[in-house]
């Protein structure tokens, strides 16, 4: 009697503990199923935390013979906070469909599952990764919007037009993950603080060191970190064992 | 009945053995109340839950060493400040629990003040007070403080700064679209400097409207102003047709003519389009006024009316007059008064009189006005407020006309009146406000601004952030905001710098726009002759601008009176302009500044110093640097760009004297004529 009784408290306190954070599942009857789930647009989306991403995610339900399937349930989860509007929906006439994405409290990477059903009931999923900025990387995001992407952004706006193209040395655009997370924090620092001419690196990168503060080139670090494609992954602190 | 009773009293109390057993049963069952409840606290599980996940880690020796027991509270009593959040929150200090998944048990992001400076709750609201999760974090009915949603959590800065901070972007965002919508011209919003947001919309002054559109413009744009103008910052009143007919009728009723009358249009049979267009374009009309081209991509700067409809609206011999003097019109708008002369304006008038959107007016059909009808449209003027923005003739601007929303942020739930669907708390009601005040009920005044979701939740930050903490707090913890100053230039210099409007794009001595380098120093850094020829005829200078120096067609008396007014005025008195002559400089000293700008500094990667070589696409083209800049101003540029123009993106490089003043003396050896290399 004790027992059940102590089951079913923990049980409610379990279901309570979850709703705070889990969206409750929608229930969809869907009218078809699909071979495939692919993403068309809003992947890989540079946030803010807490902020709705500018761009909604879309993806397309395919059947076996590629062709777009409607009236499939399509269905999206991810981290604790991350918001969908809506969190499952049917595909549309174009075997599509759109959420609004709005990124948890916490700064980072993001992995986003959306998932359908095959024919067979098995489930397929499609991992859509974005990411969200915190302060420091929002302090990063602006200085770099200021100082660095001018020669660090190949694509060019009508507001702003590259320089990339017009230097003899290629910078790297901050989400060259490839090359940017080989360096360490203290060797991006240097090469922020000193320069190229310094380090034996091309001269066309000047040195920022006395027009930006530490905590200016540490947030900008952060920003790139944050930005890098594939994701930069921390080595982290390591202490010495018991 | 008595009987159980008295066999119960028997056997706890039947004699003083017993009585003494019991008695002390209670009293231990009663002390360990106190302890038993403190046991049973959910911080006291929140913090074993805490020691089970650091005993688990590498570095737990460290962070057990850190933890401490018990209720923990940061207490600022001058900020009010009682906050006992770090007694569950027991990892925001440790670097290494970043990546905990426990929200509760993670370090805190990176930010620059300290917790136990600043507490809590100062940002993140909530009641610091409490030591239960639900208390804590959100409203109860003793305490209506709910914790602030991610989203808005700049909202918390904007208490103290005031000024335009680097890492909230939301929050500027918010306050600029307050300014420019003009919200303020309603609501007035103080903030605790003691200076309030100023709106910056400008909106026109409606005494001569008559003269310059038709009854049948002002009517449908009252009715959708967004269909005229994409861009238009006029909000929609959701007008019935007789109401925005009566308004209509009433404010052009109320238009006086202009003095003196309007000239009579110079028509000209057949307008050269072309030549108009490019006109347009040589002017950088661009820069301020947006219009949509061909392909339907809007294209300009939103500091002027957007232009695509224009020639709907604007009566022809209106433009014509407005082009060649807008001070005539409107004394204070922000549009410089080019010298054009005739054939310029018929040129102007031509193209824009060419840009019209002929279904904006094609359904409106209006009766000529009733007496009746003016009437009714000046009292719905009066209702709806139109004289808090616009200047009517006969029309006071009404004083508190919609409530004042300096402390919104702090506004208790209890005042609020919530409409249908509104979640009750004070964020999704402000953002339902500013997003669909009509929601609230039909017969509100508050009209519809056309806001993207995002720009709502920036509003909705920016007015978050007007609390009552912001004012009540020590001020020696604001930073204030940024204010113009009211710097005005005197004589007949003052005068033309009035009438072409430099202040539009400039700023000079802390007052004027910021689209355009500041000019404060100008007359320390150029040449006489360099300015002369630059205002006969500006060439670019930053080659990747599409906002550029407009040609104002002065004439010659007038380049020499503004050329000496800057270089006598605007001077720094650090040093002196002629404190280095060219003749200091040799041959040797260039050789070797030459040397620096391509090798040591990399210049090269955002000037240009050769129009052959290099492609520097960011800075000044330098190639003429020798003809425009005074050596000594190059000099202390080199050596600190920052303190002559501050926020200028230039680095400073730390040089030593000598590789300054061999740079100098490079830079100071070119001499090509720039507008050349610029056609290039």
């Amino acid at each position: 009697m004790i027992n059940r009784a102590l089951i079913a408290l923990a049980s409610l306190l379990i279901t309570a503990g979850c709703s705070r954070t889990a969206q409750k599942p929608v229930a969809l009857k869907a009218t078809a199923t699909g071979a495939a789930l692919v993403e068309l647009s809003g992947g890989k989306q540079i946030g803010y935390t807490g902020m709705p991403l500018d761009q909604p995610v879309v993806v397309q339900v395919n059947g076996a013979n590629g062709s777009a399937v409607t009236g499939a349930a399509v269905y999206f989860s991810g981290p604790a906070g991350v918001l969908f509007t809506p969190a499952a929906a049917l595909t549309d006439s174009s075997g599509q469909v759109t959420t609004n994405i709005s990124l948890g409290s916490q700064a980072g990477r993001y992995r986003l599952t959306a998932s359908t059903r095959d024919a067979s009931g098995k489930s397929i999923q499609l991992e859509i990764d974005e990411v969200a900025l915190g302060y420091q990387q929002t302090v990063g995001a602006q200085l770099n919007a200021t100082y660095c992407i001018r020669c660090h952004d190949p694509e060019s706006t009508p507001q702003r037009v590259s320089n990339m193209d017009n230097l003899a040395v290629k910078p790297h655009p901050f989400t060259e993950g490839d090359t940017l997370n080989k360096m360490s924090d203290a060797e991006l620092t240097a090469i922020i603080t000193h320069g190229g001419s310094a380090l034996a690196r091309s001269n066309l990168m000047p040195a920022w060191g006395y027009t930006l503060s530490k905590s200016e080139i540490a947030a900008l670090i952060s920003y790139i970190r944050a930005v890098a494609d594939p994701p930069y992954q921390a080595g982290g602190l390591v202490y010495a064992r018991k | 009945m008595k009987n159980t009773f008295l066999q119960f009293w028997r056997f706890f109390f039947g004699d003083s053995g017993r009585a003494f057993g019991s008695a002390s049963l209670v009293l231990l069952v009663l002390l360990a109340i106190a302890p038993a409840k403190n046991y049973f606290n959910q911080w006291h599980r929140y913090q074993k839950q805490y020691l089970h996940l650091i005993r688990g880690r590498a570095d737990a020796v460290t962070l057990e060493r850190h933890f401490e027991p018990g209720i923990q509270q940061i207490w600022l009593p001058d900020q009010q400040v009682t906050d006992r959040c770090t007694t569950c929150h027991l990892g925001l200090k440790e670097p290494s629990l970043v990546d905990v998944s426990n929200v509760a048990f993670r370090k805190h992001p990176v930010i620059p003040h300290s917790l136990t400076d600043f507490g809590c709750t100062t940002c993140h609201r909530g009641q610091g007070a409490a030591t239960t999760v639900e208390e804590a974090h959100n409203a109860t009915e003793q305490w209506e403080q709910p914790i602030l949603p991610a989203k808005y959590i700049e909202a918390g800065c904007g208490q103290c700064h005031l000024e335009k901070l680097t890492g909230t972007p939301f929050l500027n965002e918010g306050r600029e679209i307050i300014a420019r919508y003009g919200c303020t011209h309603c609501h007035a919003i103080k903030r605790p400097d003691g200076t309030s947001i100023q709106p910056d919309d400008d909106p026109p002054s409606l005494l001569h409207i008559a003269d310059k559109t038709s009854r049948d413009w002002v009517f449908a744009w009252i009715k959708d102003p967004q269909s005229y103008a994409s861009t238009a910052t006029m909000p929609n009143y959701h007008l019935s047709d007789d109401d925005a007919r009566d308004i209509s009728a009433f404010i052009v009723a109320q238009s006086t003519p202009m003095q003196p009358p309007l000239a009579l249009l110079k028509p000209d049979a057949s307008p050269d389009i072309a030549a108009g267009t490019s006109l347009y374009g040589q002017s950088f009309c661009a820069s301020c006024h947006a219009m949509q081209n061909a392909a339907g991509m809007m294209v300009g700067g939103n500091v002027g009316p957007e232009l695509t409809g224009i020639g709907t609206k604007a009566k022809p011999e209106w433009l014509q007059d407005w082009v060649s003097n807008p001070d005539h019109y409107d004394p204070n708008t922000m549009m410089p008064r080019y010298r054009f002369d005739a054939k310029q304006i018929g040129l102007l008038v031509g193209f824009l009189e060419s840009k019209t959107e002929p279904d904006f007016v094609a359904n409106v059909h209006l009766d000529p006005a009733t007496l009746q009808q003016i009437e009714h449209g000046q009292r719905l003027v009066m209702e709806n407020g139109c004289a808090s923005c616009h200047e009517i003739n006969g029309i006071k601007k009404p004083e508190n006309f919609a409530p004042e929303l300096s402390r919104i942020g702090s506004k208790p739930l209890n005042q609020l009146a919530f409409a249908a669907d509104v979640k009750h708390t004070l964020h999704d009601y402000i953002g339902a406000k500013v997003g669909n005040p009509r929601a609230f009920g039909p017969s509100l005044k508050m009209p519809q601004f056309k806001l993207t979701p995002t720009q709502i939740d920036e509003v909705t930050t920016a007015l978050l952030a007007q609390t009552d903490r912001a004012f009540t707090q020590p001020p020696t913890m604001r930073i204030a905001s940024v204010q113009q100053t009211k710097y005005k230039p005197a004589g007949s210099a003052g005068k033309i710098m009035h009438e072409v409007r430099c202040f539009s794009c400039h700023t000079i001595n802390g007052y004027g726009g910021d689209m355009a380098p500041d000019l404060t120093y100008e007359g320390t850094a150029v040449q006489r002759e360099w300015l002369v020829q630059f205002l006969k005829n500006p060439e670019t200078l930053r080659p990747a601008l599409i906002r550029r120096m407009p040609k104002f067609n002065f004439t010659d008396a007038e380049i020499n009176t503004l050329t000496d007014y800057m270089l006598t005025v605007y001077q720094t008195s650090d040093f002196d302009r002629d404190s280095i002559p060219t003749s200091d400089l040799t041959l040797a000293m260039a050789d070797q500044g030459k040397q620096l700008f391509y090798s040591k500094f990399g210049c090269q990667g955002c000037h240009i110093a050769d129009f052959a070589t290099d492609k520097g696409y960011i800075g000044p083209a330098l190639a003429g640097t020798g003809k425009r800049f005074n050596a000594a101003w190059v000099y202390h540029w080199l050596k600190d760009p920052q303190a002559l123009r501050p926020g200028t993106i230039e680095p400073k490089q730390h040089m030593t004297d000598e590789e300054a003043r061999n740079l100098t003396a490079f830079l100071m050896s070119l001499k090509s004529t720039g507008a050349k290399g610029a056609a290039k």
